[in-house]
């Protein structure tokens, strides 16, 4: 079922997110490994794609090159028109900064810090004053449902918490895409539903998300699925919930 | 704006970590603390000896010159300085009047006498020749009474002034003024006692000397002695040019052929100050060197402590590069952090080597740790955390955020 629906092969780069034949190899000694093989990609605005695949097929790598946490091998990742493959650490640091809000499967909390000074830290680094920080931090974490759990640090609050915690930190700063690898890993199936729930919410509110998943009954959240397989884009398709939504918004 | 708001934050991280790690934060400033307190205190010291060095000496007058056949500190044997024509008072009338560039100048000679005051003797007391200038050479005080005049002291009048140590042995309850004391077997009074002056190089006490009028010195205890003719300089920051124009003069009194060596010594205290610095140079710098080793120590303990905490902390860089830390703002985070605690072991250092050197102070030498010393023990403490916290920020900065993301 190949539907391209979205047009990922696309060479305009009016989309959100343009990807083109990115690859990723990594050097172990003497052994070379393409962990992605050319993968071209095109994603709009307010998109939910879920990028699916078995373990090793390359989904984290590609979602650190879509973060700006690393570049690619070869090809060009376009973000909002910019050529993020040639930008150096510094414009990378400020575009993960700005742009990208990222949710781990660990959560990745600063364990002595308050969930609020958690949530403010991006704001710190994009240079907000202390005022200001806090309005947008505690309106992120009321956002999460999180109002009441302000000054704990994260061993006082349970899985589910922490990740509106990570989640509240990932929106403070209003990026253009939230990117969540494997968000709902470290917890149980119900709190796992809650978060989906959660991120279902924000991209109803125009919020462009990105999730990795290993997990079908996960990745039926998004509206799109980009399955992965050994480093290529096996398929790119329209989930149950993205044509339910297609058909509502042709009629 | 950008930068300041980092570095708060910076300061925030490095309070937390410091505080989060008190035991191991306590040592790691222990080194700092040790370092700081034996540079300061060795710098206190060297101030100390310092000063009292230039107190001893403060008696020679740091704007007098002395113009004698011997040279202070001179490299000729005895015998090559005894040998030169004497210094007389022809000389040192011809000086006087032709110098321009002295405030005032007055001719000395001395011997060793013993003095009597009814059945009071002192043995070896100084007793010196002057004229009237004499007071005003040395910018002496006088505790009782008066220096003699210049009528008196040109009429060779038997008028003595006494220093401190001679009042306390001959006139401890009484008033000494107008007394008749003997220097040798004549006959002297006493019309003034000098403020007490304290001792050169903490060897010869100035206070244990009699001033008496220099014709009568020579009258009585002869006159063909050399004399020292001491020059106050009209302006102490044109001592050198005193010191030439002092120079030409005597050579022209003392008939010195043009090309021909000097044959007499212009002497002043700077003579005394090389000498002292060619002797305790040395010290002082091993002094500093050793005690610098002892920070340098300590701030390689502080650099291995910033890479264990640099290691350990790799997956919170990994966080915060993830959410937009720049390369700079991880490097100012840990070399914040090492500043932090060599400033922290600087404080302590100089609250521990302060009372010390105020005990120093008040028992062993007149030293109190100069404002300088504490400005050097927290520069130093600044200069070294960044030293030793440059390499461990660095690598930290440097870290790759996917690695570092994944570190556990
Ligand atoms: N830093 C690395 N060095 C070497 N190989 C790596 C590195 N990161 C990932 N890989 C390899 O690249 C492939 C894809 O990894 P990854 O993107 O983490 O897969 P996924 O997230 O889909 O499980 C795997 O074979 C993995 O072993
Ligand atoms: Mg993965």
């Amino acid at each position: 079922m190949m539907s391209n629906s979205n047009g990922s092969n696309s060479e305009s780069a009016t989309h959100l997110i343009t990807v083109r034949n990115v690859t990723k190899l990594y050097v172990m000694g003497s052994e070379e490994l393409y962990a992605l093989k050319g993968i071209s990609l095109g994603i709009e605005k307010n998109e939910y794609v879920a990028i699916m695949g078995p373990s090793g097929s390359g989904k984290s790598t590609l979602m650190n090159i879509l973060g700006c946490l690393d570049t690619p091998t070869s090809g060009d990742y376009f973000l909002n028109g910019k050529n993020v493959s040639e930008m150096d650490d510094d414009e990378l640091a400020e575009i993960r900064n700005r742009e990208i809000g990222f949710v781990f499967q660990t959560f990745n909390l600063l364990p002595r810090s308050n969930a609020l000074h958690n949530v403010e830290l991006p704001l710190v680094y994009s240079g907000m004053h202390k005022s200001d920080r806090l309005e947008r931090a505690e309106q992120a974490l009321i956002d999460v449902g999180l109002q009441d759990r302000m000054k704990h640090k994260p061993n006082e609050l349970s899985g589910g918490q922490r990740q509106r915690v990570a989640i509240a930190r990932a929106l403070v700063n209003n990026p253009s895409i939230i990117l969540a690898d494997e968000p709902t890993g470290n917890l149980d199936t119900r709190t796992g539903q809650e978060i989906m729930q959660l991120l279902e919410e924000l991209n109803l509110q125009g919020n462009t998300i990105i999730i990795v998943t290993h997990e079908e009954d996960i990745a039926q959240h998004a509206r799109r699925i980009v399955k992965i397989r050994d480093g290529d884009i096996e398929d790119d398709y329209l989930s149950k919930r993205g044509k339910e939504f297609q058909n509502a918004k042709t009629q | 704006m950008n930068f300041w708001i980092e570095i708060k934050e910076n300061f925030a991280i490095a309070y937390k970590a410091i505080t989060a790690n008190k035991m191991r934060s306590f040592l790691a400033t222990l080194g700092i603390v040790i370092g700081v307190t034996s540079v300061t205190l060795m710098q206190t010291a060297i101030e100390g000896i310092n000063r009292a060095f230039e107190k001893s000496i403060s008696a020679v007058g740091a704007d007098v010159l002395y113009v004698q056949k011997f040279e202070w500190f001179g490299k000729e044997d005895f015998d090559f300085y005894r040998n030169r024509k004497d210094i007389t008072m022809a000389q040192y009338d011809y000086l006087s009047n032709n110098a321009q560039t002295a405030a005032v100048m007055c001719p000395t000679t001395g011997t060793g006498k013993t003095l009597k005051y009814k059945d009071l003797v002192l043995e070896n007391v100084f007793v010196v020749g002057t004229t009237y200038e004499y007071q005003e050479t040395f910018g002496l005080n006088m505790e009782e009474g008066r220096f003699f005049t210049a009528s008196e002291s040109e009429g060779a009048y038997p008028v003595c002034v006494i220093g401190m140590d001679i009042k306390k042995a001959f006139f401890e309850n009484q008033d000494p003024l107008g007394k008749t004391i003997k220097i040798g077997t004549y006959s002297f009074r006493v019309i003034g006692v000098i403020e007490k002056q304290g001792s050169l190089l903490g060897l010869f006490s100035l206070d244990n000397r009699v001033i008496i009028p220099i014709e009568r010195f020579f009258n009585l205890f002869g006159g063909k002695r050399s004399l020292s003719i001491n020059i106050k300089a009209a302006d102490i920051n044109n001592l050198d040019e005193t010191k030439e124009e002092v120079r030409s003069i005597m050579r022209k009194a003392r008939k010195v052929d043009y090309g021909e060596r000097d044959d007499f010594g212009i002497n002043q205290q700077e003579a005394f100050k090389t000498t002292y610095e060619s002797l305790t140079g040395l010290i002082k710098i091993i002094g500093t060197l050793i005690t610098s080793l002892s920070l340098i120590v300590g701030s390689v303990g502080i650099a291995n402590i910033m890479f264990v905490s640099v290691k350990e902390r790799t997956k919170e860089i990994g966080i915060r590069k993830a959410i937009g830390a720049k390369r700079s703002t991880i490097m100012y985070q840990f070399l914040i952090e090492s500043v932090a605690i060599c400033l922290l072991g600087g404080l302590i250092g100089i609250m521990i080597s302060f009372p010390i050197s105020l005990i120093i102070d008040a028992y062993v030498l007149p030293t109190a740790m100069p404002l300088w010393v504490i400005v050097l023990g927290i520069f130093v403490s600044l200069l070294f955390g960044v030293m030793a916290g440059f390499f461990p920020a660095f690598s930290a900065s440097k870290m790759d955020p996917v690695e570092s993301l994944r570190y556990e």
